[in-house]
């Protein structure tokens, strides 16, 4: 690991100044740049930690079931909140895919989304709840919607110095499900990630959500399959015309661990499945 | 680049000393203090050797930097007997034979210490799915297993 000046800024406006330097790299959990810094992909000269600013972490839920979570909050309080296994089900999924618990206790939901992997387990459930991403500089704050908050492959609309402080989840789906294709079942990187939230009136689809996680240059809303679903009850013909819709939003790509052809196919049949727990949760 | 001084609780005892940013807490550990009990295997967080307990919490400490555990608690395999009595989680490795060449041992150990002070009612299936980040690679698990619900067990019913 190369050498680099560590500054442990108790303020965010100080954070938010030392980040926008050139070469500077933020600290939340770790996992991802510390190994970075060993493997010298990453050299930055100052990190920046953020565990001494006060509010940024922890999860609470207001009257309404909105739920605001910290940005440095560990992946793992995420992954155990009984609120959002209650009302973002997909997101505590998507949480709990994580590494392993070792890995959980460190990483943040924060430093999940921030990396800006299109393949982040946290990303669709984010996605599918909506999730307004609090974001603040020296120049002060702003809100993005999470769908809007990806550019590529490692690249966000954040601009030097600008620190996400918070994701807001406005009021919950009545059922959500995140399904992560892969081979491990634990300490493995999702092929795919797909998550569904649906709400049910007497029968009828009155809105759904789908994030598809690792099929695109970044995380993606398949907003046609979306469009197919409400207003309809969810019968297995609609299903099927979701999964399609959405393999057709995708464009996954061949690596070495599987094909684009294998991704697109897995999108169709892993959105269907998504949709029927979710349902399932949501009629329950 | 320069030292800072930090403060780490290590075992019970504390220790201010000056490290270098880059250093990860397991370097600190190692090569600083002198506790080699926790091991270093793939350096990536893939493979768990480097368990080690920071605030209650299990966590790799090849991915934490020293200076980040600064007025933290933190526990490694060389602090987990008291008295001269070894750890039930210990002794019961050694009971069922949890270990062929002792590398990945430490590290079990401390994960599932932590899992078990956390709940010790998980099913065989929870604790297989819970100790998912720690890898051996001389057994085929059995005997690891064992003794974790050995340990789980004893502590169950002397708690």
């Amino acid at each position: 690991m190369k050498s680099f000046e560590f500054f442990e800024p108790t303020t965010l406006a100080e954070a938010s100044r030392l980040f926008a330097a050139e070469h500077a790299q933020l600290l939340a959990g770790g996992t991802d740049l510390v190994i970075g810094m060993k493997a010298l992909t990453e050299t930055p000269q100052s990190v920046i930690s953020l565990q001494k600013i006060p509010g940024l972490t922890g999860i609470t839920t207001e009257a309404d079931n909105s739920i605001s979570i910290g940005a440095t909050t560990k992946v793992r309080e995420v992954e155990l909140s009984a609120d959002i296994q209650q009302h973002h089900t997909a997101l505590a999924e998507g949480a709990s895919e994580i590494g392993s618990i070792q890995i959980r206790n460190l990483a943040t939901i924060g430093g999940n989304i921030a990396h800006a992997s299109p393949a982040a387990d946290t990303v669709a459930g984010l996605l599918v709840a909506d999730a307004q991403v609090d974001i603040a500089s020296t120049d002060g704050e702003r809100t993005v919607p999470i769908n809007e908050l990806f550019t590529g492959p490692g690249q966000t609309v954040l601009t030097p110095g600008e620190i996400i402080t918070r994701f807001r989840l406005p009021s919950p789906a009545s059922g959500s499900h995140y399904i992560k294709h892969k081979i491990r079942e634990v300490m493995d990187l999702a092929f795919i990630g797909v998550a569904a939230a649906v709400n049910l009136d007497n029968g009828t689809i009155t809105d759904a959500r789908i994030g598809l996680a690792a099929v695109a240059p970044t995380p993606i809303r398949a907003t046609e399959a979306e469009e197919l679903l409400k207003g309809n009850a969810p019968t297995p013909e609609l299903l099927v015309q979701a999964g399609e819709a959405a393999a057709a939003a995708s464009s996954p790509i061949s690596d070495l661990r599987c094909s684009a052809e294998h991704r697109r196919e897995m999108v169709d049949v892993l959105t269907k499945q998504t949709l029927q727990q979710a349902l399932e949760r949501a009629s329950g | 680049m320069a030292k800072l001084p930090v403060s780490l609780t290590i075992n019970g005892d504390e220790h201010d000393l000056l490290i270098e940013p880059r250093k990860t807490l397991l370097a600190v550990l190692r090569d600083t203090i002198g506790l080699t009990g926790t091991k270093e295997g793939c350096s990536t967080g893939d493979c768990g050797a480097c368990t080690v307990i920071v605030d209650g919490k299990a966590v790799t400490s090849c991915m934490v930097l020293g200076v980040t555990a600064s007025e933290k608690e933190i526990t490694t395999i060389e602090g987990l007997a008291s008295d001269g009595e070894l750890h039930p989680v210990q002794q019961a490795f050694i009971n069922t034979g949890g270990y062929q060449c002792g590398f990945c041992t430490p590290g079990f150990i401390m994960a599932s210490k932590a899992l078990i002070d956390e709940n010790p009612n998980r099913t065989e299936e929870e604790f297989r799915h819970a100790l998912g980040g720690n890898i051996c690679r001389c057994t085929g698990y059995t005997k690891i297993l064992e003794a974790v619900l050995k340990a789980a067990e004893e502590i169950r019913t002397t708690r």
